[in-house]
């Protein structure tokens, strides 16, 4: 499916990640796992230091403190905002949405729309398409976008499928019109028949949580996960990303008629370095172009992986002047989608430490 | 020309590949064995083995490895 956009803009970009952060080397002995093979995995997958929240912190905390900081230091004001998209798949409650959460602890104006959205690692580019829709409304001026997650707090200490990637993180995107905004192209397709792929089992009202569904389980590879925690099958995701990715992203810069070594970045969701280097080997894409080391440094934060890439790699870049780039996400749903849009000048493009609790 | 079972033993020290004709069913290598087997394979024959082709099928066996490191032009 194919969307265009007119007369847009990202106009600023702040990422918020918590100030404690793992190391691998450290973690590795809690996998009932030999340290030799998980040295040879570190390497390949590119783990190493990643952060994560400290227990009792959610989404909603990241948001108000980044989103706080941009009003604190005039980058953003509280009446500009129209509208509050909140794209999680750990929000802090059922109901209500985060959205209002946020709004609320914000003390922001009554007369805006805020909606969540559950979205993964797809959530950024299908975050922005639901933006800049909503800015072709006449009373749609401006636009806040968050992508947060704490899904390490649903992730599994003994699961060497998911635990060692798995990042936190909050990613605020400012969107506006912009009257000499060049056209921006984007395509998403989803398929909900391999729904289970990547899966929080229990939790919901199919399967409400339970002293049994807390229950750590011997799921094979010496791994050990409750129903409760997040399952995704690896094999089945990775080639999920290598089959569908590459056309999708052909049949992009085809329809914009932009051709391949025109684009300057090709910036995708941050699984692991190994999945990255593939996928830009299969579309003969210079590994430099695709940047692959937020895993490395941070952590998979979902939906915050694509902004966090730009706020770590790019930012001197987008502030001073533009790139033409290439957004992929790709992941829970399942859902896939891109966007060709030409990023900067930023008034703002940085990253946040959300501090530790005093003790 | 380093032999593909020296690769593996190096993987999994543990097994001896040469007498199994399932590696996963008989639990040799795991999914992540095969992602740290496919990045050992590239940098040593100097390919890049396309992401669509990691799959069980392709790590199966010995024969079935030497056939895939053979479609990129790796004589062995």
């Amino acid at each position: 499916m194919n969307f265009t956009y007119h007369n847009k803009r990202i106009s600023g970009i702040l990422t918020v990640v918590p100030a404690q952060e793992r190391a691998f080397v450290e973690e590795m002995r809690n996998f009932n796992f030999p340290e030799a093979r998980s040295l040879k995995l570190k390497e390949v997958m590119g783990y190493d230091k990643r952060r994560m929240v400290e227990s009792g912190v959610c989404v909603s905390d990241l948001a108000v403190f980044g989103l706080q900081s941009l009003f604190d230091r005039g980058l953003l004001k509280k009446d500009e905002i129209d509208a509050l998209l909140m794209v999680t798949v750990s929000p802090d409650y059922f109901t209500p949405p985060t959205s209002n959460i946020v709004q609320g602890r914000l003390g922001l104006k009554q007369d805006m729309l805020c909606l969540d959205i559950n979205q993964a690692c797809a959530g950024f580019v299908i975050g922005l398409m639901e933006a800049f829709m909503l800015l072709e409304q006449e009373s749609v001026k401006k636009v806040v976008l968050i992508n947060a997650d704490v899904v390490s707090r649903k992730a599994s200490p003994k699961d060497r499928n998911i635990y060692p990637l798995i990042g936190d993180a909050a990613a605020i995107t400012i969107l506006e019109r912009d009257p000499n905004g060049s056209t921006i192209y984007a395509n998403l397709k989803m398929d909900g028949s391999r729904a289970d792929a990547l899966k929080i089992p229990a939790g919901g009202c199919r399967l409400p949580s339970s002293p049994e569904t807390a229950v750590m389980e011997d799921v094979g590879d010496n791994n050990l996960r409750a129903k409760d925690h997040l399952y995704m099958d690896g094999t089945a995701i990775f080639n999920f990303v290598q089959l569908e990715v590459p056309p999708m992203i052909e049949s992009l810069l085809k329809t914009a008629g932009v051709p391949i070594e025109s684009v300057d970045y090709f910036l995708c969701h941050q699984p692991n370095r190994f999945m990255l280097q593939k996928l830009a080997d299969k579309m003969k894409v210079p590994h430099a172009k695709m940047p692959n080391n937020v895993v490395q440094h941070f952590g998979n934060s979902s939906g915050a992986t694509i902004p966090t890439a730009i706020t770590f790699n790019l930012a001197e870049q987008v502030k001073k002047g533009h790139v033409q780039a290439c957004l992929a996400g790709f992941g829970g749903g399942l859902a896939w989608a891109s966007m060709l849009v030409r990023l900067g000048e930023l008034s703002f493009c940085e990253m946040l430490d959300y501090p530790n609790a005093q003790k | 020309m380093k032999a593909i079972a020296d690769i593996l033993k190096e993987i999994r020290p543990e097994f001896d590949f040469t007498t199994s004709n399932d590696f996963m069913a008989d639990g040799m290598l795991d999914s992540f064995d095969m992602v740290t087997l496919v990045s050992t394979l590239d940098k040593t024959y100097g390919i890049s083995i396309e992401g669509t082709q990691i799959v069980p099928e392709n790590f199966q066996n010995l024969q079935t490895i030497e056939a895939l490191v053979r479609k990129y032009g790796v004589q062995l």
